[in-house]
């Protein structure tokens, strides 16, 4: 599947890229205009990144700038946390989200808490990138989403940009944030999505999501590789008459409560979508602020369609895609709401 | 795995229950606390719940048999629960609902049965549209926001809607010719009429009573009642207030009679007699004694309006001491009703016609109702029966506009 | 008189003047008073937590005394209330973080010896074991980005805290870069109730760094002199770009881990008796009085002073008041919005 977005506003000069290419562009640019950012992670030198998004990093600017860690997730984010106490501005990439576990301490007890508890003296401005998803036969250890796991805590943000200018956008906003923010990349969409990426700086500000396409009976929450099936269930349905408003989520923690009540104001009814299993994934607190401040709104009861509730989707082909959330089940969820 | 499902225990003395009506057949899905079948019990139609999802493998009992308490009646094989995300929700309730005329939406059910949501319940409040009136074009005919907002944009325009209890619905059809089987209710009724004439000898007693003030006192208060309340005022309350008072004074007519003696009851609580689609039942306010006229409107109105829609319980049915019927209302100025077993006296009010009487020795025109009583004449004689219905002519009379509810 | 001539020869200075070694018994006299004012207080019930250092002057002082102040940093550990009044905590700031008060330097928010103070080099910490290591390294590594050298980092553990991954991770890495780094151990032999036997299979801690390509060395932890000469050997290697050094000190935990604690369960009191004898604190005033630097009049001024200064912040820093409320959702974030949901 490839999808294009064409940007609401397209710059004066702008490229057309993918989105792992967006990733490259944003790291190399932060790297070029400050020197304080430096990157670090295993592979992320000789070899470029497993992805490739460093190829030519090394060399451009220099072994101390570009780090290739020993194979301690712990102490990548670890070191990265004494960096960004110290007054540089790391970025940490844990290889795949699904090997982030022993850094857990040292995203939610130690960088998350650093400003709160030294009370403003010390902080912590750290980025934390990685690939994460499934639809890659990654199975147990290379298919899994993370988010919720994090979003829970104070003190860290979080962000999962799904498009090439979303992402540009936004990983340069993280680099440049103050505080740690963990910037989620879904590795499926990372040479299938293509889109239109101004040229130079710019940033989008981390807590504002994006309406990728207007409608008027009923509202789609999405993110990921998530958003781009949605988006197709949607045009779909567009052809049959059945208008689908769908809101790119771009940032979970802080989460634009402002975009979501206003199209759920309008058409009545929501329905959320995350790869991530469906217990206590963030379409929970998605539907616990909905109904909290927009009950009277409420035509139709909150639907999430979600990953199942099992560890992780299974290296067999059927086993990844009964997991995996496909766009006709989108599309039949959509059209069941609209017409409830 | 398959699962059993036993008779309930539906009520605390209860024994036995008939299997009113199967709402699963055999092969059909069932969810976790899905009505699957409907229970009678004391003309109650209780829907009970399934413990566990699955599908109906063997219906053990017959519509109609009855079984003691704990008796298989039903198989579910359980199956485990679906990874799927649920299903967008249909509320439908179950045909018992549907049997009842339409209600409004303002008790949030709509004449299919189905709920409405909070925004059409709003929608609705704030467009002034009954959705009662309003087609809906969702899901199984459920009234959508969309519907709400389209009914009030069109010309469609209708009051704001007064949550009145259900009206009385039509009987049921009677053929012309031919057999109709007898429904557990029916049976039960039957049975219980017999056993009660066989039971006491009935005896039988009457008053007129002018009802002018009181007539004009409800007229008084009726439509801020209603308005307050959404509720209709009728005499029903007026008169079961000044019942409740008379069956203090006279205690004995507040008794049932047993082999080693009268219980006398300390507590008035009041059977209607109520009429519900070609079935009747005796619904109770308890602790009459203790409401004022306008508790007693309210707790009779509600449980009227349950009747209706064919929502009582077990507990709403039993616990009666006394039983008052509104026979009048259909026109009727006399009546000879049948006790309700156990119950020393049952009263009507009857219709109210205006009359010639003397009054002062001159002719003057007045609202009269005749108010009669069936009682048990192995607990009352006639003196303290005409005595009772003395004193609550005497209370009904002094009924006036003065009066608070 | 010719006695103290002989011991002031005799005297293993390690360099420093009358001053510097006078100058590290106050800072062990402060220290033992204000980890005894701790006690106190939460014996009174005025504080609800306190941990002793009761054992550990000596290798405070003596660690203090090679840290550099305005040039090194220290990442601290729980225990290490001597060693961060030696870099500039002053008394009043202990007391006030001991009685939570908003003056504090974490505000109120942190454990009693968590402190921060970026102005003096001391690094906020956590009470996860050994997560400061890490840290210590990247803070080494960020002296470093630019060229610099001349900066060290001084990061404290107990012995317990090498068995954490984490710590190797960081010592690992350090090795590799040759960071500007001493990782001082603090050996009292328990880690609460584990003793040392149970914490791991070697006697010396300053075994495990060979495995790791940096230098362990091995001080008497009792001796503040012995303990500055060795740091100081470390700290200038860190500073002159000679890598990373792993430091053991080997000293005494008079008291239980805690006011939580009550070591009577786990440890006989013959031994700690046997350890009491050796408690440097009184060592050292001896072996100042016997090398006639400071006299019996010039000790009991001395001690008398620490009282005092100890019974004014105590009442200084008792008289504070508590953070408000209002305060809670401050410094989640950098500037005022806290909240998950974004309007």
């Amino acid at each position: 599947m490839s999808s294009t977005i064409q940007p609401a506003e397209t710059a004066a000069a702008s490229t057309l890229i993918t989105n792992v290419e967006a990733v490259r562009l944003a790291l190399h640019d932060a790297m070029v205009a400050d020197e304080r950012v430096l990157i670090l992670g295993e592979d992320v030198g000789v070899r470029g990144n497993v992805f490739l998004i460093t190829t030519g990093f090394l060399e451009e600017f220099g072994a101390k700038r570009v780090i290739d860690m020993p194979l301690a997730e712990a102490s990548i984010v670890g070191i990265a946390v004494g960096m960004a106490m110290q007054g540089l501005r790391p970025i940490a990439e844990i290889q795949f989200a699904d090997f982030i576990y022993p850094a857990f301490n040292q995203i939610v007890g130690e960088a998350a808490k650093t400003r709160y508890r030294s009370n403003g003296d010390y902080s912590c401005p750290l980025v934390i990138r990685t690939p994460y998803g499934g639809g890659v036969h990654g199975a147990l250890s290379h298919s899994i989403s993370i988010e919720a796991l994090f979003y829970h805590v104070p003190g860290l943000k979080i962000v999962a940009p799904s498009t090439p200018r979303d992402i540009k956008g936004l990983l340069t906003a993280a680099i440049e944030d103050p505080d740690p923010v963990l910037f989620l990349e879904h590795k499926k969409t990372y040479r299938s999505v293509r889109g239109d990426v101004p040229e130079g700086h710019f940033t989008i500000p981390i807590g504002k999501a994006d309406v990728k396409k207007t409608g008027t009976q009923a509202t789609v929450v999405s993110y990921g590789y998530n958003l781009h099936q949605a988006l197709d269930a949607a045009a779909q349905l567009e052809t049959e008459g059945i208008s689908v408003e769908v809101i790119d989520l771009r940032s979970i923690r802080p989460m634009d409560k402002t975009a979501i009540l206003t199209s759920v104001r309008k058409t009545r009814k929501l329905l959320i979508i995350h790869e991530d299993n469906k217990f206590g994934g963030i379409g929970a607190e998605i539907s616990a602020m909905v109904s909290e401040e927009a009950l009277f709104d409420l035509d139709a009861p909150i639907r999430r369609l979600c990953g199942p509730d099992v560890p992780a989707m299974g290296y067999a082909q059927p086993l990844e895609e009964a997991f995996m959330i496909s766009t006709e089940r989108m599309r039949a969820a959509m059209q069941e709401l609209v017409q409830f | 795995m398959s699962t059993t499902i036993r008779m309930p225990q539906l009520g605390e003395t209860v024994t036995e229950g008939t299997v009113a009506r199967w709402l699963k057949q055999p092969g059909e899905s069932v969810e976790k606390y899905e009505a699957f079948v409907e229970v009678s019990t004391d003309k109650v139609n209780a829907e009970v719940p399934s413990p566990v999802a699955g599908t109906m493998r063997e219906l053990i009992v017959s519509e109609g048999e009855t079984v003691p308490t704990g008796a298989p009646i039903a198989i579910i094989d359980e199956i485990g629960a679906p990874v799927e995300p649920s299903r967008a929700p249909a509320a439908v309730l179950p045909a018992a609902v549907l049997q009842a005329a339409a209600s409004n939406g303002h008790n949030g059910v709509t004449a299919n049965g189905t709920r409405v949501s909070p925004a059409v319940r709003r929608l609705a409040r704030e467009h002034a549209v009954d959705v009662a009136v309003v087609s809906g074009t969702g899901t199984n005919g459920r009234v959508t926001a969309a519907d709400i907002v389209a009914a009030a944009t069109g010309t469609l325009r209708t009051p704001a809607p007064v949550a009145a209890p259900a009206p009385a619905p039509a009987p049921r059809a009677v053929p012309a010719d031919g057999l109709i089987p007898l429904t557990p209710a029916r049976r039960l009724i039957a049975r219980r009429m017999v056993e009660s004439k066989q039971t006491a000898p009935h005896a039988w007693t009457m008053v007129e009573v002018d009802v002018s003030n009181l007539w004009a006192w409800r007229l008084v208060e009726k439509d801020a009642f209603e308005r307050e309340h959404g509720v209709k005022l009728t005499l029903l309350p007026f008169f079961m207030f000044a019942v409740a008072e008379s069956l203090r004074a006279f205690p004995l007519m507040n008794a049932s009679f047993h082999e080693n003696g009268i219980a006398v009851h300390k507590n008035v609580n009041l059977g209607i007699a109520t009429a519900t689609d070609g079935d009747l039942v005796v619904p109770v306010v308890r602790n009459a004694e203790e409401r004022s006229i306008r508790g007693i409107a309210l707790a009779a109105g509600a449980l009227i309006d349950k009747a209706r829609r064919g929502k009582l319980v077990v507990d709403d049915l039993t616990g009666g001491t006394f039983t008052v019927n509104n026979n009048g209302a259909a026109g009727s100025i006399l009546s000879a009703p049948i006790l309700v077993p156990g119950q020393a006296g049952i009263a009507t009010m009857e219709a109210v016609v205006k009359r010639p009487v003397v009054r002062n020795d001159a002719i003057a025109i007045r609202s009269i109702m005749n108010v009669c009583l069936s009682l048990d004449h192995r607990v009352v004689d006639g003196s303290i029966a005409s005595g009772f219905l003395a004193d609550l002519k005497k209370r009904l009379e002094a009924m006036g506009p003065s009066g608070a509810l | 008189m010719a006695k103290t001539v002989t011991a002031r020869a005799a005297l293993d200075r390690g360099g420093l003047t009358d001053d510097q070694l006078i100058a590290m018994l106050w800072n062990m006299l402060l220290q033992r008073q204000l980890d005894n004012r701790g006690f106190q207080l939460n014996r009174q019930g005025k504080i609800p937590f306190a941990l002793g250092s009761e054992g550990h002057e000596a290798l405070q002082a003596g660690a203090a005394m090679a840290f550099a102040r305005g040039v090194d940093i220290l990442v601290p550990y729980y225990r290490d209330l001597g060693l961060v009044l030696g870099v500039g905590i002053t008394p009043l700031d202990l007391l006030t973080n001991m009685f939570a008060r908003e003056a504090d330097l974490s505000g109120g928010r942190q454990f009693p010896n968590h402190y921060t103070a970026r102005d003096r080099g001391v690094v906020s910490i956590s009470s996860i074991i050994a997560a400061h290591c890490t840290h210590a390294a990247g803070i080494a590594y960020a002296l470093t980005y630019t060229g610099e050298s001349g900066r060290a980092v001084l990061c404290t553990t107990g012995e317990g805290s090498t068995s954490q991954g984490e710590w190797h991770e960081a010592i690992n890495f350090s090795a590799i870069h040759k960071l500007p780094i001493v990782f001082l151990v603090e050996n009292n032999g328990w880690a609460i109730s584990t003793p040392q036997s149970a914490q791991m299979a070697i006697r010396d801690v300053a075994d495990k760094a060979s495995g790791y390509g940096l230098p362990g060395m091995i001080c008497d932890g009792t001796d503040p002199v012995a303990t500055y000469r060795t740091m100081k050997v470390a700290m200038e290697r860190a500073r002159s770009g000679g890598g990373p050094t792993l430091v053991e000190a080997k000293c005494y935990r008079f008291l239980s881990h805690s006011t939580d604690d009550d070591d009577r369960v786990y440890r006989d009191r013959e031994t700690l008796a046997e350890q009491r004898a050796d408690d440097p604190l009184p060592k050292y005033e001896r072996v100042l009085l016997e090398a006639g630097i400071i006299d019996d009049a010039g000790l009991t001024a001395m001690k008398a002073d620490v009282l005092k200064q100890t019974n004014t912040a105590t009442d200084e820093a008792e008289a504070l008041p508590y953070p408000s409320v209002d305060d809670m959702t401050t410094h989640v974030y950098a500037g005022a919005a806290y909240e998950p949901w974004l309007e």
